[in-house]
């Protein structure tokens, strides 16, 4: 009776641990945005005098508004464009058997298995040659790299499970493949493109390297690269007030969004597996 | 349906309806097909020519071939074996605590309890945000001289001075291999859990009515049950781990205990323009990756023709 009691202690003890662990640099990173000057050097658990500077300093001496309207544009369009390109590819990966199918397959899991620094040099030329340096449409084409690949493995893992007996009928009455893909497979398919376009849009959210690298102003950073480069107003003021302040303001609607949408990022995930 | 009927429901040009149906699949692989070649094909094979050449950031059109000139320079350079030591040994000790901690965590929310969606929420967060923030919330933690991990250690009297976490080279590579399991270990924790969902209750309730012990029960049923998925997971992650840049980059920059093949091959195209020499590292850690990817695949661990079926 008493160990079983034990038993469940520890269990919680763990759970209490794992939460800990996972939550508390959210919860430090709130507590050091609130707090400015000396007090940001002190360690408390709870800010003496909480404030909102941090916040508004990052609206004003930075284009942080600007910095995040840029990484949802960029993250909006490389997701639409990948989810558009790859739905057709997907029909035909998932559900027509033909010669070289399996090599297509390998060809784009090896293209997510790219590390991003081989195609740098090349994609850098190829952007400053079509004159996107510096710009967000150059770094949608960037994007389409890590998430053009990972769309369509994901929707042809979904296309797959869909039963035989979907098409059948319509191939035997004479319906076009874009036809039984428009009209049979679109209209049953939103699970499957919310879950692949929202994994596409975290991984686009998220890149860093190619933003770092292709653009050259403030004011066409997206996200990350601006909390990566964030200065203070003089060189002396350590920023942390406010590179805590953006990284809240980052996280917060992340939060939301995985929690609403937790079960299609679950179900993307198991299906791609392919990245983290 | 006979083949005569299936040949005239496939109508022209006396095409079956398989080599039809061929057709309209390569018109609807084309357009990805194209976006692929466009945004990787061709700069994965700009990059390898300009790994023997001479060119210059400032300047990409004019370059001299100087042949294999880069890569002996590379193979001779012990900073870059450095390098790849430091790519190898983080890629195996963050992979290797991900997946001790991802079990753990997935078993604990594998149980029965209240709260149980919420807890696994909680757990995705970490993945869900950018590895910048992640990298900078925990530099700041981290940091010597304010950081709230250095306060919490001296007064639990657990060292007497702070340590430099982001300087001294054990402590950096140290630092972080522990962001990184942070950020990752939720996307294993996932993968496992997907896997033990799927194992059959009855056996459990066997073992229970049997008294096997829980860890006997863990390592001779639940281990063998769920090692397919989990093989599946350490090498997605292994693969991902060994072109680790971001996290590097923010938290510890030219650092050079931290320095990966990625970060080494960066700083020498970006920071010191030198993009022949830089896509010689480059393609080095391609061919790395590739291999990797190569042995794995012919090792039939992935069954990429299958991988519908996997789950």
């Amino acid at each position: 009776m008493i160990r079983r009691h034990l038993g469940r202690l520890g269990f919680y003890v763990l759970i209490a641990g794992i939460l800990l662990y996972v939550v508390f640099p959210f919860y430090w990173a709130i507590v050091s945005s609130l707090k400015t000057g000396s007090s940001l050097f002190q360690v408390e658990l709870w800010p003496g005098n909480p404030t909102l500077d941090n916040y508004v300093a990052l609206f004003r001496e930075q284009p942080f508004a600007r910095n995040i309207l840029n990484s949802l544009i960029v993250a909006v369009v490389a997701t639409g464009l990948s989810l558009f390109l790859a739905l057709t590819a997907a029909y035909a990966l998932g559900r027509i058997r033909f010669r070289g199918r399996t090599a297509m397959l390998l060809i784009i899991l090896s293209v997510s298995m790219f590390p991003q620094i081989a195609v740098l040099s090349g994609l850098f030329d190829l952007i400053r040659a079509i004159g996107l340096y510096d710009t967000l449409s150059g770094l949608v084409l960037a994007n389409l790299i890590l998430t053009l690949p990972f769309v369509t493995w994901v929707l042809t893992t979904f296309m797959r499970e869909m039963p035989r007996e979907l098409e059948q009928a319509a191939i035997v009455d004479g319906a076009s493949d874009w036809r039984i893909l428009t009209r049979v497979f679109l209209p049953i398919m939103g699970p499957a493109l919310s879950a692949s376009g929202l994994l596409a849009f975290i991984l686009a959210w998220n890149e860093f390297m190619f933003a770092l690298t292709f653009t050259l102003s403030t004011e066409q950073r997206t996200v990350p690269v601006a909390i990566a480069l964030i200065s203070g107003a003089t060189a002396y003021e350590l920023p942390w007030g406010k590179v805590m302040a953006a990284c809240v303001i980052v996280t917060v609607p992340l939060i939301v969004l995985v929690l609403a949408l937790q079960r299609y990022i679950i179900s993307g995930l198991t299906a791609g597996a392919v990245k983290g | 349906m006979t083949a005569a009927a299936r040949k005239s429901a496939g109508g022209r040009a006396g095409l079956t309806l398989a080599q039809q149906r061929a057709r309209v699949a390569w018109l609807f692989v084309a357009p990805m097909l194209v976006a692929v070649i466009l945004v990787a094909a061709w700069p994965l094979g700009r990059t390898i020519a300009f790994s023997f050449t001479d060119a210059y950031l400032s300047d990409l059109e004019n370059w001299q071939a100087v042949g294999i000139a880069n890569y002996i320079a590379l193979f001779q350079d012990p900073l870059w074996w450095r390098a790849v030591g430091t790519t190898l040994l983080f890629t195996i000790v963050s992979v290797g605590l991900e997946t001790l901690l991802g079990l753990v965590i997935a078993l604990t929310l594998n149980a029965h309890m209240p709260g149980r969606g919420l807890l696994r929420a909680a757990v995705l967060i970490p993945w869900a945000i950018p590895t910048v923030i992640s990298a900078k919330m925990w530099g700041w933690m981290l940091h010597d001289l304010y950081g709230v991990v250095n306060a919490m250690l001296l007064k639990l009297g657990l060292i007497d001075a702070p340590w430099a976490w982001l300087a001294e080279p054990r402590l950096a590579f140290a630092a972080v291999v522990a962001v990184d399991v942070w950020k990752a270990t939720p996307f294993m924790a996932l993968l496992i859990l997907a896997a033990l969902q799927v194992l059959p209750r009855e056996i459990y309730q066997a073992g229970k009515v049997d008294g096997v012990p829980p860890i006997r029960m863990f390592l001779r049923v639940t281990l063998p049950l769920i090692r397919p998925a989990l093989l599946v997971a350490v090498i997605f992650r292994g693969l991902d781990a060994m072109r680790v840049f971001d996290v590097i980059y923010v938290l510890t920059g030219n650092n050079p205990a931290t320095t990966t093949m990625s970060v080494y091959a960066r700083q020498q195209l970006v920071d010191f323009q030198d993009v022949g020499y830089g896509s010689a590292a480059a393609t080095s850690l391609f061919l790395i990756v590739a291999m990797a990817t190569a042995i794995v695949i012919t090792l039939g661990r992935v069954n990429v023709s299958a991988a519908g079926e996997r789950r």
